[in-house]
This record gives structure tokens, sequence and C-alpha cells, in this order.
């Protein structure tokens, strides 16, 4: 008994491992190809260098993180059938069917087009060059379509039927399947978690050459595109949060019991715990402060409106409280944090400093990196909200684990955590490395040449080689000579 | 029932027409991964890098979609192979993340570029042993009770799988080293020529042990090769396979460019023809048919739905793909 509880919780802790470092490079790649997209457009249609050139100063980054999602992706699709064969057995003919459709719609249309969106500019025209960079973009967006629609359904299973092998069986109408209840509103928050993910960064890295050099272009630019994310963007978050959160109350009242750390039933007006230290054992909120009657004010739009606690729920069948109870309270901190630095980017703009105010900019380098942190947090809230089950209410995640002994699991889990930190690790360096460098005028693309390092050294036109900046040197010489 | 027969025998070629396409695409990336070492550090190595650096992506998304396609499909094998070849699953995957990482990173850090390289070879080296290792695990059959895998620790690993993951490293090797004929030219050209030589010889080798091997596996085994009427539907592919290893021969040594790669793709689909020959109908050797282990007709439509729209186009602009990088890959890199 002792030995297949150590199995299950290592196949939860390698299937949680691997998909939370696969999610932070999709998160960044589904709002960063926009991005390009974006920029490019704005190249076309404006003609104006300076677009070009970030286009391709974030090219680069997005090559590298890109290579790290795609990699980490195909370990992810088949981690379901390493660590959950028998979920993957009884769900399979359900949610198989949409997973084929998220390769076959998605990732080819982005494998297929990102080497000529990566190496091709000078090889097709502008405008099918253009249109490489929109199906790389759309790719992702439909990417995440497809494997949200397959997560919601685990999460609101709708549409299907039971088998008598015991397998989950679609129902006769596959539209059922795919928008269930919580799809939807799962989209929509992760999709813009995405966006504002990557705006975040774009900012960040904006910020951080903002304060060495006020007057770069480049800069200037990137950080006003990226604060107008923030300032019109964060706030459209937090509503679609609370109308996913909403859903969640509707369909899976016990996990947001758990982020509410709602251990009882409140008849008359529920508190909103500020802070607690949440304890399963004894079914209390330790320590907790609270403001009276505001959960009820916001998931009933009533002071007064009774809340149901996980007193209402058998104890086999609650999620672990402590960690949906503070992922969740780091998400709303931070989303609340990107709204703010929105609104004194606003502020600043109208006062004419946005480019010359150092407190905003060193704000916005805090800030930059928080996105992933906020959609790993938010992940882990759904995620560990929705437990005991995998199909929630009807499969439960220690009957889907796979016939594999502990030692197995540990070793794999071992291996993958060693990779990935060297891997990724290194990926992530790379990627830091780029954006320590200014942008500038003459931007190079992610061409190659085999010729030695020297050769591009005198290609880089002189204004653009930042004299203040040693770190804008000595890397150029391994891109080769696109001229445009 | 007879409609059902029919989609679950398409999707069966489905399946295969994936992991074909899988096999040629990634195998000829991978096997440049596996050959890397022999080439001179510097142009010769970049020029090998930047004639799959631009769709080795595209390449390695057949592997997604041939265990996406299983677990839609035959949702059964799916869960039954992944756990029985657990290990080898594993390895493949960290495989492919150090070489495919390779591609980037080696261009990012010049200062620790053998580093990666040695990445990208043993990355490539441990996916395509693996790869090879798990068909043979399939083929030599696996140990099934009550729709779960019921096998021990390393059934996985036996001689017989030792020679199917030789034959596909030595397989692979041959499609990368054809492949570089293609795309280099001058000094490199003459040297992926010798290379090709020796990978053909052993791939040839490994084929027939792999095929006699077969026969003597199992009496199913036996039975379907050596007997009639069995025998004749068979007795082709061999043939077949001996004429178009000895036109491969012919094009590695003449100046032949692109010919040497088209026959090496011809010679593994007269390989996989004939492993799927064996298998047949069998999914999961020795007790569970295509059809124990077949999703209901209801997902199997949706798909076919996806595929019947989706695939022409894939291949269409993955074509495209491959048309814009035409071409030796020339002394400037890409333009």
């Amino acid at each position: 008994m002792f030995e297949t509880f150590d199995a299950l919780l290592l196949a939860r802790i390698q299937f949680a491992f691997t998909v939370s470092f696969h999610f932070i490079f999709p998160a960044f790649s589904i709002g960063l190809a926009s991005y390009l997209a974006v920029l490019e457009g704005l190249w076309l249609k404006t003609g104006k260098q300076v677009y070009l050139d970030l286009f391709k100063y974030w090219l680069k980054i997005f090559a590298i993180a890109f290579a790290m999602g795609v990699v980490s992706g195909i370990v992810m699709s088949y981690q379901f059938g390493t660590n959950w064969s028998v979920f993957s057995d009884k769900a399979g003919p359900v949610i198989g069917p949409l997973m084929a459709y998220e390769v076959l719609t998605a990732f080819f249309l982005e494998a297929g087009f990102l080497g000529v969106m990566l190496f091709g500019m000078n090889k097709v025209g502008r405008k099918l060059h253009f249109t490489a960079t929109l199906m790389v973009a759309a790719g992702t967006f439909v990417s995440a379509f497809w494997i949200l629609s397959v997560n919601s359904w685990m999460q609101t299973p709708t549409g299907y039927e039971l088998g008598a092998n015991g397998q989950f069986l679609p129902g006769d109408s596959w539209i059922a399947i795919i928008f269930n209840p919580s799809f939807p509103y799962r989209l929509v928050h992760t999709v813009i978690a995405a966006y504002l993910t990557t705006a975040f960064v774009v900012g960040g890295v904006g910020a951080w050459h903002l304060l060495k050099d006020k007057t770069n272009e480049h800069a200037r630019k990137m950080f006003s595109m990226a604060m107008w994310m923030a300032a019109l963007v964060a706030p459209v978050q937090i509503f679609a949060g609370d109308q996913h959160g909403l859903n969640t109350l509707e369909h899976q009242p016990a996990k947001v019991m758990a982020m509410e750390g709602h251990y009882q039933s409140h008849p008359d007006g529920a508190p909103f715990y500020l802070f607690g230290i949440p304890n399963d054992k004894t079914q209390t909120l330790e320590y907790a402060v609270g403001i009276p009657k505001a959960s009820s004010l916001i998931l009933k739009h009533d002071l007064n409106a009774p809340l149901a606690g996980l007193d209402t729920i058998p104890r086999d069948e609650q999620p672990p409280v402590f960690l949906v109870f503070w992922a969740f309270r780091i998400m709303v901190a931070i989303g609340t944090g990107m709204m703010l630095l929105g609104f004194w980017s606003l502020f600043a703009r109208w006062r004419g400093t946005i480019y010359e105010w150092p407190a905003l900019h060193r704000a916005a380098i805090v800030m930059g990196p928080t996105g992933f942190i906020a959609v790993i947090a938010g992940w882990v809230t759904t995620e560990v909200g929705r437990q005991p089950y995998t199909v929630y209410g009807l499969l439960r995640t220690a009957q889907s684990a796979s016939p594999l002994d502990a030692p197995a699991l540990a070793a794999s889990l071992l291996a993958f955590i060693i990779v990935y930190f060297a891997v990724f690790g290194a990926g992530v360096w790379y990627i830091l490395k780029l954006m320590q460098k200014p942008p500038h005028t003459g931007e190079k693309g992610v061409k190659r040449t085999e010729k030695g390092p020297v050769r591009t050294a005198g290609i880089t036109p002189g204004p653009s080689q930042n004299p203040g900046d040693p770190s804008a040197l000595p890397e150029d010489h391994e891109e080769a000579t696109d001229g445009r | 029932m007879a409609v059902n027969i029919d989609l679950t025998t398409i999707w069966a070629f489905i399946i295969a027409f994936g992991i074909f396409a899988y096999v040629v695409m990634d195998g000829f990336d991978l096997g440049i991964g596996v050959l890397f070492p022999s080439f001179q550090p510097g142009p010769e190595r970049d020029r090998a890098m930047n004639s799959i650096a631009p769709v080795w992506d595209g390449n390695e998304t057949w592997l997604v979609l041939g265990g996406g396609g299983l677990f839609a499909a035959f949702p059964l094998a799916y869960a039954v192979i992944l756990p029985a070849t657990y290990p080898l699953i594993i390895a493949m995957l960290l495989g492919l993340v150090f070489r495919g990482v390779a591609f980037e990173y080696r261009w990012r850090d010049p200062a620790h570029r053998a580093f990666w390289d040695n990445a990208f070879t043993g990355g490539s080296l441990v996916a395509a042993m693996s790869q090879g290792m798990i068909l043979g695990a399939i083929l030599q059959g696996i140990k099934v009770v009550d729709r779960a895998y019921a096998g021990s620790w390393f059934d996985w690993l036996t001689p017989y799988t030792l020679l199917t993951g030789l034959g596909t490293v030595a397989g692979y090797a041959l499609l990368g080293s054809t492949w570089l004929i293609w795309k280099l030219d001058g000094e490199a050209q003459d040297h992926a020529r010798k290379l090709a030589m020796r990978a053909g010889l052993a791939t040839v080798v490994l084929m027939a042990g792999v095929s006699l091997y077969n026969v003597a596996l199992n009496e199913t085994y036996a039975a379907k090769w050596l007997t009639a009427p069995e025998l004749y539907y068979a007795l082709p592919v061999p043939i077949l396979t001996a004429i178009v290893a000895l036109l491969l021969w012919r094009a590695i040594r003449t100046a032949q460019h692109s010919k040497p790669f088209w026959l090496s793709i011809l010679l593994f689909l007269f390989g996989m023809a004939g492993l799927g020959f064996t298998i047949w109908p069998n999914v999961v050797p020795p007790g569970i048919t295509i059809w124990d282990a077949a999703a209901p007709e209801r997902s199997q439509i949706f798909m076919l739905v996806g595929v019947a729209i989706t695939m022409p186009l894939i291949i269409a602009y993955t074509g495209w793909a491959y048309w814009v990088f035409r071409g030796k890959v020339g002394d400037e890199g890409y333009h």
C-alpha cells in the first residue's frame, strides 16, 4: 500500500515538473509570436526601420524559446502514456482526438513555417515571409485552443458516455466535448496571461535599456508598446479571471473553497482571507487575516450571501488546501501589481516622463519576469484544486497511474530534473545574454554562417555600435551578414 | 461492424504513414547527428547543421503525431507500449531534448560549441537507438494482463532489441549521409559518399539480420514468412529490397546527387513493409490486434475528417518549406 502511494506521488511530481517547465515556454512563445507578427506588420505598413530592428531582436530570442518549447513539448505528448497509462486508456477515445487535432492543426503549422520565419527572410518575398510569421503566431494560438479544451474537459467533463470496458466514449456531439463549460473561460484567461507575460518581459527589457540610455529609440518603442498592453490588458485579465472564478464556483465548488481557505461554511457572508496557514488535518485556517464578507461580495455580488465550505465535502474528495490557497494569492497579487504598473505608466505618459522616470523603469524590470510566476501559480491553483481527480468527479488520480514501480519513476524524475535544469538553464542564460544587448539599428536576424568571427564585424553600421556598452560587440560575429 | 473494421484498418495505415514519415524525415537529421563527429569542426560541421536547421523542428512534429495519433486512434496500445518501454521512452525524450536545443545553443555559445556538438551527437545516437529498440520491443511481444503491461523491468532489453536498435542507427546514418550528398558539394560531399557506403552496408546487413531473427522469434512469424500462401505475398519484399540496395550502392558510387537519398527512403519503405507484414494484424503482439486497441468509431471518424482536411495542407506547406531551402548549402549560409 505504501509503495503504491509512493509511486503515485512520484508520478504526480514528475508530471507536475515536466508540465510546469514546459508551460513556461509556450506562455512566452504564444505572446512573442503575436508580438513578432505585429512588429513585422507595422514594419511592412510604415516602412520604419525601428520595427524591423525590433522584429529581428526578438526573433533571436524567440528561436531559443521556441526550441525549448518544442523539445519539452515532445516529452509531454509521451508523459500521458508513461505516467498515466490507465487514464490514457480510459480517456483516450475522448481527449486523444483533440490532441491529434492539436498536432494536425497547430504543431505542423508552427513547425512548417518556423524555418521560413527564422531563416527565410531573404529567400522569400516580404509578404510571404509575413505570412509565415502569421502562420506561426496562429499555430501557437490554435495549439492553446486544443490543449486547453482537453484540460477543460478533464475539469468539467461533458458530452461523454461510459463504455462497458470502463472507457469514456464520445457522445453524439464533439461540440459538447470541445466546448465544455469551463473551456471558454480558461481559454480567454490563459491566452491573455500569455500575452501579458510576454508584454512584461518586453517591458522589462525595454526598461533595462532605458535606464542605461533613455534616448535609445528601440528601447523606447518596446517599452511604450509593453506599457500600453499592461494598462489596457491587465484590467481585462482581472475581469476575465473573475469570470473564470465564478464558472469554477458553479462547476468545481471544492476548488473555490480551497482557493478561499473556507474550511467552514458561512451562512451569512464569507470573509476573503488575505493571509492564513491552511491546515488540512485540523480543517482550520490558522493565523487567518480576512476582510469580512468580501468573499461573498466577490463570488455572489452580495455581502450576506451564504457560501458553503469544505465541511460540506467528504474528506477524501477535498483538494489539498495549502498549495491552492497560496498559489491563488500569488497569482492575484501579481495580476494586481501588473495593473498598477499599467496605471502608473498611463500617468507617466500623461506627464510626458514615461521614458525618463527611473523608478517606473525599475518597477518594470522587477515586474518583468513575474508573468511566468503568475502563470505557474494559476496552473497550480487549477490543477491542484481539482484533485483528487484526473477526470473531475469521475476518475481518481490514484486510479489513473501506470503500473510502474517507484524506483523507475524516481530514477526518471531525477534524470528529468538534472537534464531540464542544465539544458533549460543554459537556454535561459542565452536568452538573458541576448536581452542584455541593446537593440540597435541594423539588427541582425538568426542567420548563420560558417565563416570565422571577424566576418561581420565590419558590416554592422557604425552608429549602431554602442561604444558605451562593450556587451554590444562580442557576440555579433556568430550571426551572419543579413544586410537588411 | 463492417464499417468499423474498415475505419480501424484505415487508421492503422494512417499511423503507419505517420511513423514512416517520421522515420525518414527525422531519420536523416538524427543520422546527421550520429555522423557529426566525423565532420571537421568549422565550415564542414556548420554546413551539415545548416542543411537541417530550418526543417528539423517540422520533422520532429511527426513524432508528436505518432504519439498523439496512437493515443487517439489506439489508446490501449499507447497505454501498454509506453509503460512497457518506459526506460527507452525516457531515454529517447531526453536524447531529443539535448540534440534539439543544440541546434540553437551551438550558435549562441561559441565558447562551448564543442560541448553542444557532443550533445547533438549523443542525443541523436541515444534517440535513434531507443527508437529502434522500442520497435524491437513491440515486435518481440509484450506481456499484457487485464489491459495493462504485466512484464518486468527489463523485458525490452534482449539481443533482438539491440539488433533492431543498431539497425535503426545504421539506417538513420544512411539517410543522413545521403541527405548530405544531396545538400553538399566538393570535399564534404565526397566525405558524405564514403559515409553513405559504410552506413548502407551496415543497414543492409542489419536488416537481413533482423529479418532472419524475426523468423526465429516465434512460430507465428515463422509461419507467415515460410509457408504458402502468405509466403507469396511476402516474397516480393526481400526481392525488391535487394534490388533497391544494389541501385543505392551504384547511386552512391556514381556522381548522383539526390538519387541516393530517394533510394534510401525506398529501402526504408520496404523494410517497414516487411515489419508491418510480420506484425499484422496485431498492434501489440502477441495478444492485442488493431481492432482490440481501436478507439470507438466516433473518435475515428472525427479524426479522419481532420486528417483528410489537414494532411494534404501539411504535406503542401512542408513541401514548400523544403522548397524554399532547396539547393546546395553554400559557403555563405542562408541568404
